[in-house]
């Protein structure tokens, strides 16, 4: 299944809905366009939500460290919404849970920024 | 189960990476893998797959890649050949350690490790082969 994205705005958050694979190719490419193309507007308040993400690889987890450090770098923040276990489970094992502002609930992790 | 082989020669292309780990993935799961465990094994060869197409073969057209599966009585053995120039699984850095947890790659071998029972990385001068061996536990095993 190929990566789609979605933007949503909440309270000053933009919400990017993330749904399919997060591989090497073409789903790494359209989550960093995705993220680019938001900083670009301005939106540094960043939620990625991986609810329907069903696969991700090395690559993946790759693009989204990138996409984290790249947004705080611009002076912005980006959380992760609706892991789900298989996505848990590689963020462990590679220990980046604990580097990713990790969040299960939408109206929380909206209110967390602000 | 009988003991059984099959093995393809595919191009160095992003395509062959999605191939290898749909093959892992229905070969893994015809051997009595549970879900799980057939999700670890198609990552793991679809992380060695990227590394003997990208790293190793890189993209190079006239370079192979070569996937074998071979179900023995006690494991699943599956290896993977490209014809680089030979990775040196040496000269990886720890994906683990604090100064590099925010690199954006190195993480492929790293997680064929943490999913696989036994990993054997045989570089040379003309290519590399990684072995990857998964012990079959289910109902199938040694039958």
């Amino acid at each position: 299944m190929t990566m789609k994205t979605n933007v949503r705005q909440v309270n000053g958050v933009t919400i990017l809905d993330c749904s399919g694979r997060i591989t090497l190719g073409e789903g790494s490419v359209i989550l960093r366009d995705a993220v680019r193309d938001l900083l670009a507007k301005g939106n540094k308040k960043i939620l990625l939500n991986l609810a329907d993400v069903t696969y991700i690889d090395s690559s993946g987890i790759g693009e989204m460290v990138s996409a984290y450090t790249t947004v705080r770098n611009q002076g912005g923040e980006l959380k992760l919404l609706n892991l789900t276990k298989k996505v848990h489970d590689l963020l462990q094992i590679t220990k980046l849970y604990t580097v990713f502002d990790v969040k299960d609930d939408e109206a929380a992790a909206v209110k967390a920024f602000n | 189960m009988t003991e059984q082989r099959v093995s393809y020669t595919m191009d160095s292309t992003l395509e062959t990476v999605d191939s290898a780990e749909q093959a892992a993935s229905r070969i893994a799961a015809e051997n009595g893998f549970d879900e799980e465990e057939t999700m670890r094994i198609a990552m793991a060869v679809r992380e060695a797959a990227v590394n003997a197409v990208l790293h190793g073969n890189a993209y190079d057209p006239g370079k192979k890649v070569k996937l074998e599966f071979e179900r023995t009585a006690q494991d699943l053995v599956i290896t993977i050949c490209d014809q680089g120039k030979g990775l040196d699984p040496a000269a990886i850095p720890d994906p683990l350690a604090p100064e590099n947890l925010m690199k954006t790659s190195g993480r492929g071998i790293f997680l064929i490790r943490s999913f696989m029972d036994e990993v054997d990385i045989q570089p040379s001068p003309t290519g590399t082969q990684i072995k990857l061996v998964k012990h079959v536990h289910g109902p199938t095993a040694g039958t």
